[in-house]
């Protein structure tokens, strides 16, 4: 680590929103050093070019299935996890690649696995829906829209039953929002004081349907509801995600409190690669926030104004990126698909370690 | 040997295995302060205390969920749903979640968690409260499936349950809750996936589990001192894994299989079991297989015409004589 840069970071010009609060002048965020600033930056950046790496190779038709893809996202994955000590947990729903990285999985892996190879994180089990890394405290990675909530939930109760001192964040995008499931988990975590928190990733629209044609009321603010605090912010800076989800990690942490957040963000692609996106928002609309808000675009503006960054050093890190990226692709390009045999392991423990097993009897029909 | 009921020998079941894994949880609707709506939890809280026995909101979603969720971090919870009925509303944790997590993962994640509570008709509480879910679960690869008809069992099998490293599904009925049965006091497990042979017979073998073994041992003592017609009973205990060796070897014996359960018709149990006696005993079958099941439609209310809608021991005679007599 070397030294932190100056004590009070100055705000870009370019930037285009400024919260109310600087968030800059967070100590999470003041504490950075310069090294810590540039791999905030280098996540988001191997984020998006994993992600664009990916749809490359799903129009190339190496990938099956849905691709939910993470580009304009960035932020929020990078800011949230960033924070993790080795008692916080992490789960989310089907657009899991950003999370996935941001925890620290690696690109082949990753990228195996949406190929369906047997080096894929998953052994090629999962699919691009379901990444897990329990190792850093990820647990997915899960398909059905609000079912990883009350999972979460029990993260979160697990670190308490055990007297860890650390918090579980629960993502869902804004469509997941009216999910029962997801109230139940709200009533459970306020009733039984569980350091669980919500973080609804508000990208506007559940699949083709924006969020005034299918939420009422303001997402967060349900939370009141059940006497769970909550907040609110802009998700395109990750400095201001990472200077709220600290407060109320803390709080999870210190007084065992839950709550919900909204991070206000935007995804450039449709739903999933196979949403034409010409139907319920207009192209005008996405232009303008990759021009204003795009994640990457402003933490590049203000790495680069605070000199933290050079071009030259930026342009490297870009390339650096890709050709991880690139590599990734080849690696599971390269890579040996799963055999029929391996379609029955990993169903049962039992099944997958025979000298422990203690049940008798036949665990698969044909 | 003490009798105790069926009841008693799951709450031992749960206080010994309490008692010996402090990760084991006991959760759900009812099961601390109010003692357990079916009284299977009485106690437990006075003993155990609120961090191990715990009350839930009715959510099932929500805190079946949790109980997941908590397993993959290695809590061992034992969560209660006061009826096996309101499986449907949690539907999606148990069976996306519970069962899917290890292999999604590729084998990175467990969770051992148990989901027990009673699964049965004939108490006269209509369609939404009589469901029998075991073939629904079973038909779900990465759970197990357990069903138990009397105190021995039902405590030796919980036990093995809770320490299972995949999620086990465990079917009671609340029928059986106050049957006594003879439970040793030293402790014993009895391992998922083995059949018991609870009578046996040469003639024919009744296959069954559940309450409608205690049925079908009825009718075998009928048919035996009425009709002179030997009947072996095996009583599966857990439907997955399945034991269908000690069904092979019973058929190999009687040559004739009656299927007794507390199933509707349709890919139910008896459906999987006909299946694959046929295609591993055909040569030693003297007749066609026979099912006694729930008669197919919703659950009546009506008290004296449920009774006739679930298998009993008149309509497993009347079964058993019809294929006897059928293949003689």
């Amino acid at each position: 680590m070397s030294k932190p840069t100056s004590a009070k970071p100055a705000i870009a010009a370019s930037t285009p929103v400024l919260p109310p609060n600087d968030p800059h002048l967070a100590p999470v965020n003041l504490k950075l050093t310069r090294e810590e600033r540039i791999e905030l930056f280098r996540t988001m950046m191997r984020i998006r070019r994993f992600e664009e790496r990916s749809l490359r190779a799903y129009q190339a038709k190496k990938i099956g299935g849905f691709l939910h893809l993470y580009i304009g996202q960035e932020s929020v994955a990078v800011g949230c996890c960033s924070l993790m000590g080795k008692d916080d947990h992490v789960i989310t729903a089907y657009r899991d690649h950003g999370h996935a990285i941001a925890v620290g999985m690696g690109m082949n892996e990753l990228m195996a696995e949406l190929y369906g190879k047997a080096t894929g994180c998953s052994k090629g089990k999962g699919g691009s829906m379901h990444y897990f890394s329990p190792e850093r405290n990820y647990w997915g990675g899960h398909g059905i829209v609000g079912g990883q909530v009350p999972l979460g939930t029990g993260l979160a109760y697990a670190l308490k039953y055990k007297g860890l001192k650390g918090a579980a964040m629960a993502f869902m995008g804004d469509g997941a929002v009216n999910q029962g499931a997801v109230h139940e988990a709200y009533n459970l975590a306020a009733l039984w004081d569980l350091p669980v928190i919500f973080v609804i990733e508000n990208n506007g629209y559940s699949m083709g349907t924006s969020q005034e044609r299918s939420s009422a009321g303001e997402l967060p603010k349900r939370a009141a509801g059940y006497d769970m605090a909550w907040g609110q912010c802009d998700g395109s800076n990750v400095y201001e995600v990472r200077a709220m989800m600290d407060k109320f990690l803390t709080r999870a942490r210190e007084e065992s409190k839950p709550a919900v957040v909204e991070i206000d963000t935007y995804r450039y692609r449709g739903h999933s690669v196979a949403d034409p996106d010409n139907t319920y928002r207009a192209k005008a609309e996405i232009e303008e926030y990759r021009r204003t808000k795009d994640p990457i675009q402003v933490v590049q503006n203000m790495l680069i104004a605070d000199g933290v960054l050079t071009t030259a050093e930026l342009e490297k890190l870009d390339q650096d990126a890709r050709a991880e990226a690139e590599n990734a692709a080849a690696f599971a390009e390269a890579s040996p698909y799963p055999t029929v045999e391996d379609i029955q392991k990993d169903v049962y423990w039992e099944a997958d370690h025979p000298a422990q097993r203690t049940s008798k009897g036949r665990l698969f029909f044909d | 040997m003490p009798q105790i009921t069926y009841r008693e020998a799951i709450r031992h079941a749960l206080a010994e295995e309490l008692e010996r894994d402090p990760n084991v949880v006991v959760m759900g609707e009812e099961v601390a302060q109010f003692n357990g709506a079916y009284k299977v939890t009485e106690g437990l809280l006075a003993k155990f205390g609120p961090k191990r026995i715990v009350d839930t909101p009715i959510s099932e979603a929500g805190f079946i969920g949790a109980g997941i969720g908590a397993s993959m971090l290695g809590i061992r919870p034992v969560m209660e749903l006061m009826f096996w009925s309101f499986y449907s509303v949690a539907f999606d944790q148990i069976l996306n979640n519970a069962a899917n997590v290890r292999y999604m993962s590729g084998g990175l994640i467990n969770c051992p968690i148990v989901i027990r509570g009673p699964a049965n008709g004939g108490t006269n509480v209509g369609a939404t409260h009589s469901h029998t879910p075991e073939n629904v679960l079973a038909n779900h690869p990465g759970v197990k499936v357990v069903v138990p008809s009397t105190a021995y069992d039902a405590k030796g099998l919980l036990k093995s349950a809770i320490r299972d490293n995949d999620p086990v599904m465990f079917l009671e009925n609340t029928i059986l809750y106050g049957d006594k049965g003879e439970v040793p006091t030293e402790e014993y497990l009895i391992p998922l996936g083995l059949a018991d042979v609870k009578r046996k017979g040469n003639d024919l073998t009744i296959v069954s589990y559940g309450r409608c073994v205690i049925h079908s041992l009825a009718a075998a003592e009928v048919l035996h001192k009425e009709h002179g017609i030997s009947v072996e009973v095996v009583d599966l205990r857990t439907i997955r894994p399945l034991d269908i060796d000690t069904v092979l070897a019973s058929v190999a014996k009687t040559h004739r299989v009656l299927i007794v359960e507390e199933q509707k018709p349709f890919a139910s149990v008896g459906s999987q079991l006909a299946y694959m006696i046929q295609r591993e005993a055909f040569d030693e079958l003297d007749a066609p297989i026979h099912r006694v099941t729930t008669v197919d439609a919703p659950a009546i209310y009506s008290p004296p015409i449920e009774i006739e809608q679930l298998p009993n021991p008149a309509r497993v005679i009347k079964a058993a004589l019809a294929l006897v007599a059928g293949s003689k």
